[in-house]
């Protein structure tokens, strides 16, 4: 059984239907890729999925527990569930160290030795260890980003949801980051991505996925998609985005 | 609080309108003398040999931090005692005027600097005098940049007219006091009555501010600040 | 011009000044918890439609829209005519805080609306719920941020604490200023004690200003200028 399904999903602001009907299934261990125009919804597909954005209709279900249903404890899924922002929103007020710590001790009632073990370590898999004490100011982006997905990392989630996380960045800090993400990839966490880094769907991505319109257009493999798309317009879209984002890295 | 508790205060409406009448003219007179201090304080401060700008800095900290109806107390009792003849009316204008200039006079202040310095260079190229550039050019800038800071500086001053209640002038505080004295059981509905006048008085005194600001908008400046 | 000052007024304004600052201090802390409640009640009590919504406004209005005086007199004297008997301290006490509570309740509204929309969903992404977003993430930052208007409030508070002696303290029970009017009254060096009163508010509100930038400086958080500054 699929670790993550997404039935139908519909969502609406105001006039305008954001998401159309979209159905998406995620095994374990799975890197999946999201790509699509701006304004298509893919975005608000991450947040249905934890229910940072309430869907109109359809279902989600995290293994056997259905997220959408009214009686589920949203606050419990969400602890298994790891997100990654594009503007990082690491809490100003706290140490790198305390901005994963703090899910851990808050959430997970985990006690303080414990948890600060346990963000160590996580700190140390991002290799920030040295910057435990300092704060998000003190940081580069990418070094936040990285506390960012050690912060997601330590709630030991089924499946970590990545908004476009290397966007915000300059393009020297992006490397940094997609390497951590890579290496996750590698040690078969179960990750859904938004981004247009094409080199990192390439090398790791187990399907990618093409949305526009609050649709999903087309999905598969990195091979099929790039090689021999059964729609025009994904490959058109593809053809787009290697030239302006490149594929070198 | 039944009904029949407003139909007694009703008749009493007139003798609070009189005395808020009082108030209205304490506003006036001290936010006039405000003004004028607080600009000329402003302008010195920003603009004076520094000497004088740090007496001028001394004089707007020492009327922010004394209590209003220690100044009041200061002015009426003070002045009298040196033989000055004042009456409790000329005491509470002179006293809350010169503490809302020292206020007023830090919004002026800030308004000023932050005139772009360009203007200024601007009017002494076209061969207008310091004082001159002053006045046509960056004054009328800087009041216009005022009004939002002086509306609240408004709302501040309207209610502190009632501290002069504590000197004897027959403000509206006072003439509740009359009526209080006369009819015990009122007491909560007249200052509930007194209140709501505030209320009113604060709601209309912003909506002219807000009106006069519209009217004094430059065009394309809009949202500036 | 003759001036005289006498020492013997010293010990009693001394006293004055204790029980002015313990009035001061008290109803900027019962201020500080009440206004973070109708703060808190403004940004997350459910939008403008929600009753809650409508009393904390309602409030906030009221008791920012009229005179101090008024609500001193309308507790000091009012009350009792309805059966609720307050002392003056009490009577003072009690109107100061609803007062400073409405002004803060705004700073508080302004300083949880400036902590970025992001910091709550990154909050709730984690599992926290709202309450815990708020507790540990949101009014922290927002605490730091309400120092500067706060500072402000207190030196309001802390000179408006003058009016309690318009209500007749008792001897025992008298603020800075009251303790100056009954030295003046039997005296009658009005300009020589008013004048001193004032240096002493003056000093007070110097040391208050001296105090608080200190605590600002000291939460002020690693990397981030001075809280409160930039919004
Ligand atoms: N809270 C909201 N209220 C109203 N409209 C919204 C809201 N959030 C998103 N939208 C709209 O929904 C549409 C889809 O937004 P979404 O952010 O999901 O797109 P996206 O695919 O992530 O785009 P991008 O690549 O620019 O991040 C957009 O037109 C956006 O304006
Ligand atoms: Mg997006």
């Amino acid at each position: 059984m699929a670790l993550l399904r997404v039935e139908n999903l519909h969502k609406r602001y105001g006039h305008e239907e954001v998401l159309k009907g979209v159905t998406l299934a995620q095994d374990a261990g799975e890197t999946k890729v999201v790509i699509g125009p701006s304004g298509t919804g893919k975005s608000t597909l991450l947040r249905c999925i934890n229910r940072l954005t309430e869907p109109d209709q359809g279902r989600v279900w995290l293994e056997d527990t259905e997220i959408t249903s009214r009686r589920t404890d949203i606050n419990r899924v969400r602890a298994k569930i790891g997100f990654v922002f594009q503007d990082f929103n690491l809490f100003t007020h706290l140490t790198a160290l305390d901005n994963v710590r703090l899910g851990l001790m808050k959430v997970r009632r985990m006690p303080r030795a414990a948890a600060t073990g346990r963000a160590m370590a996580e700190l140390e898999r991002v290799g920030l260890a040295a910057k435990a004490n300092a704060y998000p100011a003190q940081l580069s982006g990418g070094q936040q980003q990285r506390v960012s997905i050690a912060r997601a990392l330590a709630m030991d989630p089924k499946l970590i949801l990545f908004d476009e996380p290397t966007s915000a960045l300059d393009p020297e800090l992006i490397g940094e980051v997609l390497s951590v993400m890579i290496q996750l990839a590698r040690d078969g966490m179960t990750m859904i991505v938004v981004t247009h880094e094409m080199g990192f769907a390439r090398s790791v991505a187990d399907e990618i996925v093409f949305m526009e319109g609050g649709v999903i257009v087309e999905q598969g493999t990195p091979d099929k998609m790039f090689r021999s798309p059964e729609v025009p317009r994904t490959g058109e879209f593809l053809r787009k985005i290697s030239d302006l984002y490149g594929e070198s890295r | 609080m039944n009904l029949s508790v407003w139909t007694e205060v009703a008749p009493h409406a007139p003798v609070l309108l009189r005395g808020l009448l009082i108030n209205i003219q304490l506003l006036l007179g001290l936010i006039s003398l405000g003004l004028v201090v607080g600009v000329v304080t402003a302008l010195i401060e920003v603009y004076a040999p520094r000497p004088v700008g740090i007496a001028a800095g001394a004089y707007t900290w020492f009327f922010r931090g004394v209590p209003e109806i220690v100044l009041l107390f200061l002015f009426y009792f003070g002045l009298s005692q040196f033989g000055v003849p004042v009456s409790a009316f000329f005491a509470a204008v002179l006293a809350l005027g010169l503490r809302s200039s020292a206020y007023q006079a830090q919004i002026f202040r800030g308004a000023f600097q932050s005139i772009p310095h360009g203007q200024m260079m601007a009017a002494r190229a076209l061969g207008l005098g310091r004082l001159r550039a002053i006045v046509h050019v960056v004054l009328p800038q800087a009041l216009r940049l005022s009004l939002a800071g002086w509306s609240n500086e408004f709302s501040s001053v309207l209610k502190d007219t009632t501290l002069a209640w504590g000197i004897g002038v027959v403000e509206i505080m006072r003439q509740a006091s009359y009526i209080r004295a006369r009819n015990f059981t009122l007491t909560l509905p007249i200052y509930v009555t007194v209140a709501l006048m505030f209320l009113v008085l604060t709601y209309v005194g912003n909506l002219a501010i807000g009106l006069a600001e519209r009217k004094l908008r430059v065009p394309g400046l809009e949202g500036q600040r | 011009m003759n001036l005289v000052f006498d020492p013997a007024w010293l010990p009693r304004l001394g006293q004055g000044v204790l029980l002015t600052v313990q009035l001061t201090l008290y109803c900027m802390g019962l201020g500080a918890v009440l206004g973070a409640v109708l703060g808190l009640v403004r940004v997350y009590g459910g939008g403008r439609w929600s009753p809650l919504y409508w009393v904390a406004s309602a409030y906030i209005h009221f008791f920012r829209g009229t005179p101090l005086l008024v609500q001193l007199l309308g507790i000091y004297l009012g009350l009792p005519t309805a059966g609720i008997l307050v002392g003056p301290f009490l009577a003072g006490l009690l109107a100061m805080t609803l007062n400073t509570a409405a002004y803060q309740a705004e700073y508080f509204r302004g300083a949880i609306q400036s902590v970025k929309s992001g910091q709550m969903m990154a909050a709730r992404a984690l599992g926290m719920s709202r309450a815990q977003a708020i507790g540990h993430v949101i009014m922290p930052q927002a605490l730091r941020l309400i120092i500067p208007p706060w500072s402000n409030e207190l030196i309001y508070m802390l000179k408006y604490s003058s009016i309690v002696s318009m209500t007749a303290l008792r001897p025992e029970t008298m603020d800075l200023f009251g303790v100056a009017r009954s030295i003046a009254a039997r005296n009658f060096r009005y300009f020589e004690v008013y004048i001193l009163v004032a240096l002493f508010y003056l000093a007070m509100v110097l040391i208050l200003t001296v105090a608080l930038r200190w605590v600002e400086r000291r939460v002020r958080i690693p990397g981030l200028g001075t809280p409160g500054r930039g919004i």
